[in-house]
Formats: structure tokens, C-alpha cells, sequence
């Protein structure tokens, strides 16, 4: 498994290569480096896109367009998302694209039943601590074979140009030409259960402890908002679970036959059934804490447990970016005399 | 009355009426404890924490005694600045106190100053002015085991009279008694010498804790402060050192679950050497760590170990059959504050800035520096002195008997302290002329009459408050003292009307989730139903009952806030604990299957 111009494998890569992998492809790389369990996978780089584009440029512009657009011109910029994915749809991808990915997925396949990949948008500007592109680009589950994939990438970076894509970049004023797309193509976890983490309280912005989020099946179900996950506040360093919501699970997320996921009704037995062990909670708690120790801040993280062998893996992990971005007060400064803290109790009208 | 009032808000004190049939019982408090007209204008709650049953004429002296120290504390030697002290009202046996808040903002301000002066003197000297307490508690106690046993010869001995002593007898009884008094009165005030600061220095840092993580649970908190080793827990220690001891030298089966403490004594001397050998450790044991109440220590019934040793020996074969069962009773303390340091340390990383992180070390080196005393104090005070006054009364009570006050030497406890001074002056003047005393004609009636009162009012459940509800509780003493906020009102008096009629709410105490049987325990004799597994409902827990926590899956409470003693003990324990329900005892039906969510604070009834 060589990297190589076109692709990059997790464990050659990291986010100070973030320009060419992008955000997603940086970061699954950095967690394989953290020794965070990842599914396997590799990185079709940036310069796949901009050879792509190249080619898409030198028959009518692209890139120059999108940045004529003004930010709240949303008729012409629909019209230009319609125009420019039918274009990614139909243009042909360069041989030499073609080969990479084909080789990179056979690659991926070697030794394991290649059941089917993730496809997942990883875009220069995505999952930067101070813009979170959560949701923005595509991401495609339980891809099936070479022209699937080759598809599903093609339509990742179509996705770069989606309305809310444009719109998004328009309204901070990005530069286009710096705006490109990686794609991470990796192993499906056949997720038993699968959620989200953040390393510090989504509700408080605690850095004391961890909320959990998960539910039966593939972690879309989660992140999408179609299931009530069940809730657990876990104590970073005490492991103290403070807080354990088991909800009623209605559905759950699985492959569907042919490839991408289908909404499959939880069997009613296991619908008010915690979807994680106490054991799995302080499991996924010590990864937590291994990633936000190796990127030094709170950390939103997306996680599964592999069905058979229940082990927890990493789906991605990006910078906490609301309560990270709040400027709090501090809580509190030394005192000339120690003794005047008590005022606080003693000194009158709290 | 019979059942507990759930008013939507809290009745008037003038609206609570002593029961038909007690009013003489009633009468004999002292004038200024009963409740007056003009008290329907405050605030009061029924002090169920420190005085849950009714209190016999003579156990008021505990409140009297407390809350004069407490007061002259708070207000005039420490002046904090919100608050002055708490007065008491009696009915039906039943205390309710109301604190005296400072609200006029320029007396706080100068208040604050004084504040400043003094206590803060206190937290600068802590460790000094601390072992200073500690020996001033011990003469004390020392003073209070040198006074001579109450009696009067038939004669002055002859010693006394050659050695021209110049008193007599009848004047030593009556010295005696005042010494008695006088000794109680002044441990209270030593009670509360520290006691306010240190709450608030540990308050201080609990509540920047809170700020500085939000969701962080109380008894984390308290793990990074609580000591290991406070004098609190070793009567406890000692009873699993004695367990050992009975392995090591190989006299174990001498500890029979349902044996007697006769039986197991006799057994243990037929033992040789090693029965003596063991017996002598329980000596050293004895001294002074079995001076510890099976109760709170205010009432005269709760009795020590070394009164009634059935209570340790009880548990020391339950110590015994665990160390046979292969377990080990070792607290590792040394791993203990290991762990403690480590979590210091990881919380602290956790701030955000350096400034954070300066003040955090500040206020946990100041909790710290309290906490000993926190957790030291009460075996001093409520558990080692409180014995050595409630006998001593005892031995007035068993000479006042003799010479037929009453039957049992036990009635002494129905007179107040001023009765029962006018008792022993009546005996000194009648051991002087030689008449007889008058009491044999007085007080039989009214010592059986006050005694029937006590157990009517036992019966009737009474208002966990009085008054219209304050605004804002700002007073620091109650809010630590009894966990007692407006927060905890509101839940007290919706108790009846929320969406979960199954669901009570309190103080999270103690993490844990336990479900068992519930047990409505609220006199000291009845801690005998406890089954294994079974969940206390009382009151109030309290810390020496901390061998049956043991036995217990959970606890419950009426009142107690995280800082309660029992709060305290149950982590220790790691025994899931919800306090301060309001009314956990009367909204629970002895029997019911609960279950008790210690980190939460809630309970649920499970039918």
C-alpha cells in the first residue's frame, strides 16, 4: 500500500497535509497515527480534483464563475449548481484518476471480504476548528464495487458546488481557487451501534465530561436525526456516569441491498434496550480522551461498534467549535489574600 | 393532624397547636421557646436533621446549648456579615428554628469588615488555633471524667472532715451539677469555634467547582476534599482491627452472628491466652474510640459502645464472617489519597487558564486545611463529651431515684436543666436538715405524664416548615448546615402536585443506583428491622450508624444537604444516598420497593 500522487494512505497522512487530503483525510490520518482504531482506508488527494477541474476549465470556466456569484444572488446560484453538477456528472474522470482509485480499492479489499466502502466528502476548508462544514458535503455509505466508487466520487466533489456549498463559501468570502476536494474512501463498518461523542458538554460547554450519543445501527441514523439516540454524560476523569437516557429506538440505519442504507425498524425488544454497555461507555470515554490529549482541544466525534467483533472505531473526529469559540469569563482569579475567596459563601447576595 | 401537612404553602406557627392532653407536658419547656404571636412574621423549619424525634424536657438543653453558641459565634465573634445566629421554638416536642438574616446593606458592609479581622485570622492561623482546639476539647473531656460521682453519705467521711475541706457534700452535688452544665454549654461553643468557617471554605471551593464545570457532580467534588483518616471513622477502623485481631489469634468462632455480647465475652475467656489477649485489645479499642453514639448524640438515649457494646459486637461478627469469607477490611489509605492527589490534579488541568488555575489551588489549599476539623469535630463534641454529660446526668438520675424523685433513674431526663437543678437543691437542703426532700411528692406525676406526652407526639407528624417562604435563603448557616434553599422549599412544598406522584426529589449524596425494600426508620431501637439489601429511609442518616451501611443497599434522608454528615459518611461507604427529600419518610410506606438514584437525587417508588 504506497501512497502516491493521487492517493494517500491513513497511515502516510496528517492534518499539516491538510491542502492535499483535506480536513476528513487529515484527521483519519492523525487518529491512525494516535493509534485510534480507524476503518481502513486512503485519500484520493486534492490533485485528483484539480485535474478534474483542470480539464471541466479548459472547455468553459468554473471556479472564476462561482466567485462572481454574490452572496445572496440565490437564482444564480442555483442555476450555476444545476449547470456546473450536471457537468461533474458527465465529464469523464482522467485515466490515470480512474486507475488509482480502482487500484487503491482492490488494495483496500486485499484480505478482508470487501463488502462495500464509504465515500466521504473531505474538502480543504471542511472540519477546520473555526468554520465547521458539518453536513455541507456528501458522504455515501455502503458503496459497492470499482464504478460505484468511481461514481460516488464524482459526485463528492459535485457536491462542492451545491447550492448550500456555494452559498456557504460566498458568505464568508472564501477564495475558490484555494477551495478543493479530497475523498476519503474507506472500509463500511457494519456498525452494531454507532454515535457521536464530544469531548466536552454540548449543553454547558463542561470540559469535565463527555456526552454520549447512540443508537442501533449505522451512526447516519444519528447524525441525521431520525432516531432519539440514548444520552449518557460520562465524567472524563472520574468515568462517574452521570447521566444515562435510554430512549425508544424506532429505527436503525443498514446496508441496503445494491448497495447505500435503508430505514429498518428496530425489533420492538430491543428498542428500549441500551445500544452501548456501561463497559463500551468508559471504552469510548478513554478513546475520547487519547484524541482530545493528541490534538491538546475538545473534540466532536463520530464513532460505531463493529458488529462481531464489537470493537469501537472512529469514524472521524473534528474540533469542538461552538463552546471552543465562546469567549467565557473567567470562573476565577487568585487572590491577594486567600482568604477572601470565602466572600463568595460568607460576603452577602450571591 | 395525623397524617403530614401538605400545604401549598407552609402554615402559620400560630396555626399549630400543641396536642389535646400535652399541654402541661407542653408547659414545661422553658418560656422563651414557645411560640409567640408575633413569630407567624418569619421563617421557620422543623430541625428534623439534628432533632428528629420529640426531645424529653431535659435533651432541649442540647438545642439551648447549640444555638447559643452558634448564635454568639456568627454574630458576635466571627460577625459574619448576612447572618446572625438562629433561634428555637418548641411544640410538641418538636424544634423549629429560624435563622436572623443581615440585610440592611451598610451593617453588612461594616459587618464585613469585622468579618475580615476575625475570621480571616482564623483561616491564616488554622493549623495553630486547631491544635490549640484539639487540647482545649481534651482538658475538657478531661475536666467532665474528673467530676466526682453524684452521692450523699449517710455521714461526712471522716477524711474530709479531718482534711478541713470546709464543704460538704450536699455543696459538691450542687457544684457538681453546675460543672456539669457549665461543661456542655462551653464544648458547644468550642463545637462552633470553627465550625461556620470551615463549611464556608469548603463551600467556596465546592461552588467554584460548580462554575467551572457545570455538570461536575457533588461528591467528585468531595472526593478531592475528603480526608481518610478524620477521628469520625475510626471506631469503624477499629472494629475491622478487631476483626483481624479475632483471625490472627485464632479466636473467630467466638464471634457467632446471633451470639450475645455476654456469650461471646464468656466464650472468648474460656480462649486462654489468646481470649485475654484479644480482650485486651478491645480495651485499647475501647479508649477513647468507643465513645461513639449509636445515634446523633442529642438525645440521652442514644447511648454509647462502651455503654451498650452489643451495637459494635454486632458488628464486629459480621467484620469477622467477611474476613472468613476471604474479603479483606483493609481502607487502602494510602491508595486513597493517591487517588485523591490524581484527581486534584486532572481537574486542574482542565481549567482554562493560568488565572483558573491559581485560584483553584488557593481554594482547595484552604478546603483542605479545613477539612480536618470538618470531619474531626463531632466525635470530640457530639459523640465523646455528649456521652460524658448525658451519664453524669445519668448519676443525678440514679441518686435523685434513690431517694424515690422518681422510679427509674432514667426520668431524670423528663426534668429541664432547671428542674433539675431545683431537684438537687431540694435533696441538698433535705440531706442538711435532715427532713425529707419534697420531689418524691412532685415530680413522679409530671415525669409520667411528660413521658406519655413524648409518645403521643411522637405519633403526629408535623410541618417540615412554618411561615411565608423568603425570597432569597442567603443565609450561609442554614443553606450548609441544612441544605436548605428556596430550590429545596419549592420541592417541598409541590411534593404532592408533580407530574410524577412516584418520584421524590432531594440532594444527590452519594452516585449510585440501588432498588430494595424500603424501611421507614426513624427511632435508633428500630435500626434492628434492617434487613440485608434493604434501603434506610430516615430522617436523618447518620455517620456512626455506619456499620450497618454495610448491610444497607441505600440511604435516604429528610433533610441534609451535600455537607451533612451523613452525605459525608455515605461516600466514604460508596453507598448510594439521595437526601433532603422533605418528607421521604411520610411519602414512603415502610415495605414499598424504592429505588434510590444517589447521583440524580431521586427516588422512585416502584410499587
Amino acid at each position: 500500500m504506497r501512497s502516491s500522487a493521487l492517493v494517500g494512505w491513513f497511515a502516510d497522512i496528517g492534518l499539516a497535509d491538510r491542502l492535499e487530503v483535506g480536513g476528513k483525510g487529515g484527521n483519519l490520518g492523525e487518529l491512525t497515527h494516535a493509534g485510534i482504531q480507524v476503518p481502513p482506508g486512503f485519500v484520493l488527494k486534492t490533485a485528483a480534483f484539480e485535474r478534474f477541474i483542470h480539464a471541466l476549465e479548459s472547455e468553459s470556466p468554473v471556479r472564476e464563475r462561482v466567485e462572481s456569484l454574490e452572496a445572496d444572488d440565490l437564482g444564480a446560484m442555483t442555476a450555476l449548481s444545476a449547470q456546473l453538477r450536471a457537468r461533474f456528472a458527465a465529464a469523464p474522470l482522467p485515466a490515470d484518476v480512474a486507475d488509482a482509485i480502482a487500484s487503491a480499492y482492490q488494495e483496500l479489499g486485499n484480505g478482508a471480504a470487501q463488502s462495500g466502502v464509504a465515500v466521504r466528502s473531505s474538502a480543504t476548508t471542511e472540519d477546520a476548528s473555526d468554520a465547521s462544514f458539518a453536513g455541507l458535503q456528501d458522504t455515501y455509505l455502503w458503496v459497492q464495487g470499482v464504478q460505484q466508487a468511481q461514481d460516488r466520487v464524482r459526485s463528492c466533489w459535485g457536491s462542492l458546488y451545491s447550492v448550500e456549498s456555494i452559498s456557504y463559501r460566498r458568505k464568508r468570502n472564501f477564495k475558490e481557487k484555494n477551495v478543493a476536494m479530497a475523498v476519503v474512501v474507506q472500509t463500511m463498518v457494519d456498525a452494531r451501534t454507532a454515535g457521536v461523542m464530544f469531548t466536552r458538554s454540548p449543553l454547558t460547554g463542561d470540559r469535565s465530561v463527555m456526552t454520549i450519543e447512540g443508537s442501533w445501527g449505522l451512526g447516519s441514523a444519528v447524525v441525521g436525526g431520525e432516531v432519539t439516540p440514548d444520552r449518557w454524560v460520562v465524567g472524563k476523569i472520574t468515568g462517574e456516569i452521570s447521566v444515562r437516557e435510554i430512549s425508544t429506538k424506532l429505527i436503525r440505519h443498514a446496508a441496503a441491498a445494491g448497495g447505500g442504507i435503508e430505514s429498518v425498524r428496530v425489533p420492538e425488544d430491543l428498542q428500549r434496550v441500551a445500544c452501548m454497555s456501561d463497559e463500551e461507555i468508559q471504552t469510548l470515554r478513554a478513546i475520547g480522551r487519547k484524541v482530545e490529549r493528541h490534538y491538546g482541544r475538545a473534540q466532536d466525534i463520530e464513532w460505531a461498534v463493529k458488529r462481531g467483533s464489537e470493537e469501537i472505531l472512529l469514524l472521524q473526529s473534528r474540533p469542538e467549535t461552538v463552546w471552543s469559540a465562546k469567549e467565557s469569563a473567567p470562573v476565577g482569579q487568585a487572590a491577594a489574600d486567600p482568604s477572601l475567596h470565602v466572600l463568595s459563601i460568607f460576603g452577602g447576595r450571591r | 393532624m395525623n397524617a403530614l401537612i401538605k400545604p401549598k404553602q407552609f402554615p402559620l406557627p400560630s396555626s399549630l397547636k400543641v396536642v389535646p392532653g400535652t399541654e402541661r407536658a407542653q408547659a414545661a419547656y422553658p418560656y422563651y421557646t414557645q411560640f409567640s404571636a408575633a413569630d407567624d412574621q418569619r421563617f421557620w423549619f422543623y430541625n428534623s436533621m439534628h432533632f428528629p424525634e420529640p426531645m424529653s424536657a431535659f435533651d432541649m438543653v442540647t438545642a439551648e446549648a447549640a444555638y447559643c453558641a452558634l448564635g454568639a459565634v456568627n454574630t458576635r465573634v466571627h460577625c459574619l456579615p448576612t447572618t446572625l445566629g438562629i433561634d428555637h421554638r418548641i411544640i410538641n416536642g418538636r424544634v423549629y428554628i429560624g435563622g436572623n438574616s443581615v440585610t440592611d446593606p451598610a451593617e453588612i458592609a461594616a459587618r464585613l469588615e469585622e468579618f475580615k479581622k476575625r475570621a480571616f485570622y482564623y483561616y491564616e492561623n488554622w493549623e495553630r488555633l486547631y491544635d490549640q482546639w484539639r487540647a482545649k476539647m481534651l482538658k475538657l473531656i478531661e475536666d467532665a471524667r474528673s467530676l466526682p460521682k453524684p452521692e450523699l453519705p449517710e455521714l461526712e467521711p471522716l477524711a474530709n472532715v479531718h482534711a478541713g475541706r470546709g464543704v460538704a457534700s450536699n455543696h459538691i452535688l450542687f457544684d457538681t451539677y453546675q460543672k456539669t452544665l457549665e461543661g456542655y454549654f462551653r464544648m458547644w461553643h468550642h463545637h462552633f469555634e470553627f465550625l461556620l468557617l470551615g463549611y464556608g471554605a469548603y463551600m467556596t471551593f465546592f461552588e467554584f467547582c460548580k462554575k467551572a464545570f457545570p455538570e461536575i457532580t457533588d461528591q467528585t467534588i468531595a472526593r478531592m476534599v475528603a480526608g481518610f483518616d478524620a477521628e469520625i471513622f475510626r471506631p469503624d477502623d477499629e472494629l475491622r482491627r478487631l476483626a483481624r485481631c479475632a483471625v490472627e489469634l485464632g479466636v473467630d468462632k467466638s464471634f457467632q452472628e446471633h451470639a450475645s455480647v455476654d456469650e461471646i465475652i464468656a466464650s472468648l475467656k474460656l480462649k486462654g491466652e489468646a481470649g485475654r489477649e484479644w480482650l485486651q485489645e478491645l480495651e485499647t479499642s475501647r479508649n477513647p474510640w468507643f465513645n461513639i453514639n449509636v445515634g446523633d448524640g442529642f438525645y440521652h438515649y442514644h447511648r454509647a459502645w462502651n455503654d451498650d457494646l452489643s451495637m459494635p459486637f454486632a458488628s464486629l461478627s459480621a467484620y469477622v464472617g467477611r474476613l472468613n469469607a476471604g474479603e479483606s477490611l483493609h481502607r487502602p489509605i494510602e491508595k486513597l489519597q493517591a487517588e485523591r492527589r490524581q484527581l486534584i490534579e486532572d481537574y486542574r488541568e482542565l481549567l482554562a487558564t493560568a488565572d483558573e488555575r491559581a485560584a483553584y489551588d488557593q481554594m482547595i489549599t484552604l478546603a483542605h486545611r479545613v477539612f480536618p476539623y470538618v470531619e474531626g469535630h463531632k466525635f470530640y463534641c457530639e459523640h465523646w463529651y455528649t456521652n460524658l454529660f448525658f451519664n453524669k446526668i445519668r448519676e443525678f438520675g440514679g441518686l435523685l431515684a434513690a431517694h424515690g424523685f422518681f422510679p427509674d433513674a432514667e426520668d431524670v431526663f423528663q426534668l429541664t436543666h432547671y428542674e433539675l437543678e431545683s431537684a438537687v437543691i431540694d435533696l441538698m437542703n433535705a440531706w442538711s436538715t435532715g427532713s425529707q426532700p419534697r420531689g418524691p411528692e412532685h415530680w413522679p406525676q409530671l415525669v409520667a405524664e411528660r413521658r406519655a406526652a413524648l409518645a403521643v407526639w411522637a405519633k403526629h407528624a408535623t410541618a417540615p416548615a412554618l411561615g411565608a417562604v423568603p425570597d432569597v435563603i442567603d443565609d450561609p448557616a442554614i443553606v450548609m448546615l441544612w441544605g436548605i434553599t428556596r430550590e429545596s422549599l419549592d420541592r417541598w412544598l409541590c411534593a404532592d402536585s408533580g407530574p410524577n406522584q412516584d418520584e421524590i426529589r432531594g440532594v444527590a449524596a452519594c452516585r449510585g443506583v440501588a432498588e430494595g425494600t424500603a424501611r421507614i426508620i426513624t427511632t435508633v431501637e428500630q435500626m434492628s428491622r434492617l434487613k440485608k439489601g434493604d434501603i434506610l429511609v430516615c430522617q436523618i442518616t447518620n455517620p456512626t450508624w455506619a456499620p450497618i451501611f454495610d448491610k444497607i443497599a441505600g440511604a435516604v434522608s429528610d433533610i441534609g444537604g451535600s455537607m451533612s454528615h451523613a452525605a459525608i459518611v455515605a461516600r466514604e461507604y460508596g453507598l448510594p444516598a439521595v437526601v433532603g427529600t422533605g418528607n421521604g419518610t411520610t411519602r414512603i410506606k415502610d415495605g414499598q420497593r424504592i429505588r434510590v438514584d444517589g447521583g440524580r437525587g431521586v427516588v422512585t417508588i416502584l410499587h
